[in-house]
């Protein structure tokens, strides 16, 4: 079909980007070597140059690479603190790796001609599910059956608390697949809208309606391109503070 | 994806090829499910190195990367406090010191003061020393002097008699009278006094 | 043949139909920054500790518009 539409001039390939496959040959097995691999070992490449390196010197004035690494561990550590409390900071560091890995797949992938692995359903629904596990191993061990009180929704009046336990119950199981989704969907929708203004703006080179349209659409590219840098963001953000929320949750299911 | 491609340049070229394209498309999204993304023999291979990313990751940034940035936070906000405790103390110090030399600023008024007013009474004395003797010495050479203008006018007084009486005398003798010398000089005498 | 055109053009019409779902997040995400913000200017000093409250609640209303858009995907590409 794109033979068609490239004979009109056009290509529309906006899912293209989304393509995994293997870098050496054609066999693709779990572990054969992919563009994920490649741009999952960049992230962590970029965490060690920025983390290991940029604060090897440990200097009391901080450089650049220092301030952005401290400025990164005061933004979550301040986040874990005032979302979960004082008692879920030990759970600092898992939660620092999902910001992380999140936030530098997010910027990478806007990278031109970039994969972006957090596009992937696979890659959110897996650490979504590891949250909800985590989570929820984590309430029931601390609180016991307590925690079961995060569905009973005790300040309601007593005949709609079970509706009100169904609606709780059905969210809880419900956040894994939100959370996941609105991570994927995000960084999805955001690379094949820009993908679908890139595919017109070649149009000048076939037809004149392209004197308007081509600069119209690279006009577009830039200012979704700018606001993928901030949902980029955002949403490395939201999925850390909705762990930490859930994080409170399991540890105290009484609010 | 074969579908979005021909509506669109459909639009854009206002050709009307659609229905055609749409039966093409529908069999291709059949042959291959269009999202990557829900292609499933890829989740192996994503789980996979997202696990080792992960694992990676986490042990980078909990062993080296987190605990060295604790440190270096903790040794900035240390030395912060510790530098507000020296600043505070040496403020202290300059305080002190700033006291010290008011201190002795007045101490060193107080004692010019006293210098000063031990000078004035000295020199005070000096002066009324001085004073004093120069007032003898005036008070001693004006007696001479009052003296001296007493023996004056005496020794005139007598001379003034002496000549009244010698010209008296001589008056007397030249008239042709014979006056002897004491009546005479009692007469100067009385007309002296008068 | 005539089915499966039918078919697709039915799976456009749908997916079509599911991109209004996102115009309803948005009107929800206004809705939260706009009141959040409403709320800052009559007391700037408590914004501050509610930013985390707004991107929560912004994150919940979006995530109805991306389950939306992620209906239209899969009308599009995985029907």
């Amino acid at each position: 079909m794109a033979a068609e539409t490239e004979a009109q001039g056009l290509t529309f390939h906006p899912m293209d980007q989304f393509k995994v496959g293997p870098l050496f040959g054609d066999a693709l097995s779990a572990f054969s070597i992919t563009n994920v691999t490649l741009w999952m070992a960049v992230a962590v490449l970029c965490v060690i140059v920025l983390f290991v390196l940029g604060t090897a010197k440990r200097s009391v004035v901080p450089g650049r690479m220092q301030s952005i690494a401290e400025l990164a561990y005061g933004f979550v550590y301040k986040m874990v603190e005032d979302v979960t409390g004082h008692d879920g900071v030990k759970y600092f560091p898992y939660i620092f790796t999902l910001f992380i890995f999140i936030a530098f797949s997010n910027f990478l992938g806007l990278l031109p001609g970039a994969f972006t692995t957090t596009s992937h359903v696979a890659v959110t629904a897996v650490m979504a599910v590891m949250v909800f596990l985590f989570v929820t191993i984590l309430g029931f061990a601390k609180n016991g059956l307590h925690f079961l009180g995060l569905f009973w929704v005790s300040s309601a009046p007593l005949a709609l608390r079970p509706i009100l336990a169904v609606i709780e119950l059905i969210s809880y199981f419900v956040r894994p697949v939100s959370h996941s989704i609105r991570l994927a969907g995000n960084m999805m929708a955001g690379h094949a809208v820009i993908k679908v203004f890139a595919a017109f703006a070649p149009l000048v080179l076939f037809s004149a309606v392209g004197y308007a349209v081509t600069p119209l659409s690279i006009l577009a590219i830039v200012a979704m391109y700018a606001l993928e840098i901030l949902v980029a963001f955002i949403q490395a953000y939201v999925f850390t503070i909705l762990t930490c929320v859930y994080l409170r949750d399991a540890l105290h299911p009484g609010h | 994806m074969a579908n979005t491609t021909t509506t669109a340049t459909d639009v854009a070229e206002g050709t009307a090829e659609a229905v055609g394209h749409a039966a093409d498309a529908a069999g291709h999204a059949a042959e291959s499910a269009g999202m990557p993304q829900l292609d499933f023999s890829t989740f192996p291979n994503q789980i996979f190195w997202l696990l080792v990313t992960l694992v990676v990751l986490y042990f980078i940034l909990a062993k080296i990367a987190l605990p060295r940035l604790a440190g270096i936070l903790a040794d900035r906000q240390g030395r912060i406090t510790s530098d507000l405790e020296m600043a505070a103390r040496l403020k202290d110090q300059a305080q002190e010191a700033e006291k010290a030399y008011q201190q002795a600023l007045v101490d060193a008024r107080t004692e010019a003061g006293k210098i000063v007013a031990a000078a004035r009474a000295e020199i005070q004395a000096d002066l009324d020393k001085a004073t004093a003797k120069a007032d003898a010495e005036i008070a001693a050479r004006a007696a001479e002097s009052a003296k001296r203008i007493d023996e004056i006018r005496a020794g005139a007084v007598a001379s003034v008699s002496d000549v009244a009486k010698d010209t008296a005398e001589a008056i007397v003798a030249a008239l042709g009278g014979k006056a002897d010398a004491k009546s005479v000089a009692a007469a100067v005498a009385a007309r002296m006094k008068g | 043949m005539e089915l499966a055109a039918a078919a697709a053009l039915g799976k456009f019409i749908g997916a079509g139909l599911a991109c209004i779902g996102m115009g309803g997040s948005a009107m929800g995400v206004g809705n939260v920054a706009g009141n959040f913000l409403a709320g800052a200017l009559r007391n700037p000093s408590a914004a501050a500790g509610q930013t985390a409250t707004l991107f929560i609640g912004i994150a919940f209303a979006e995530a109805l518009g991306i389950f939306s858009f992620l209906v239209a995907l899969l009308l599009m590409f995985a029907v």
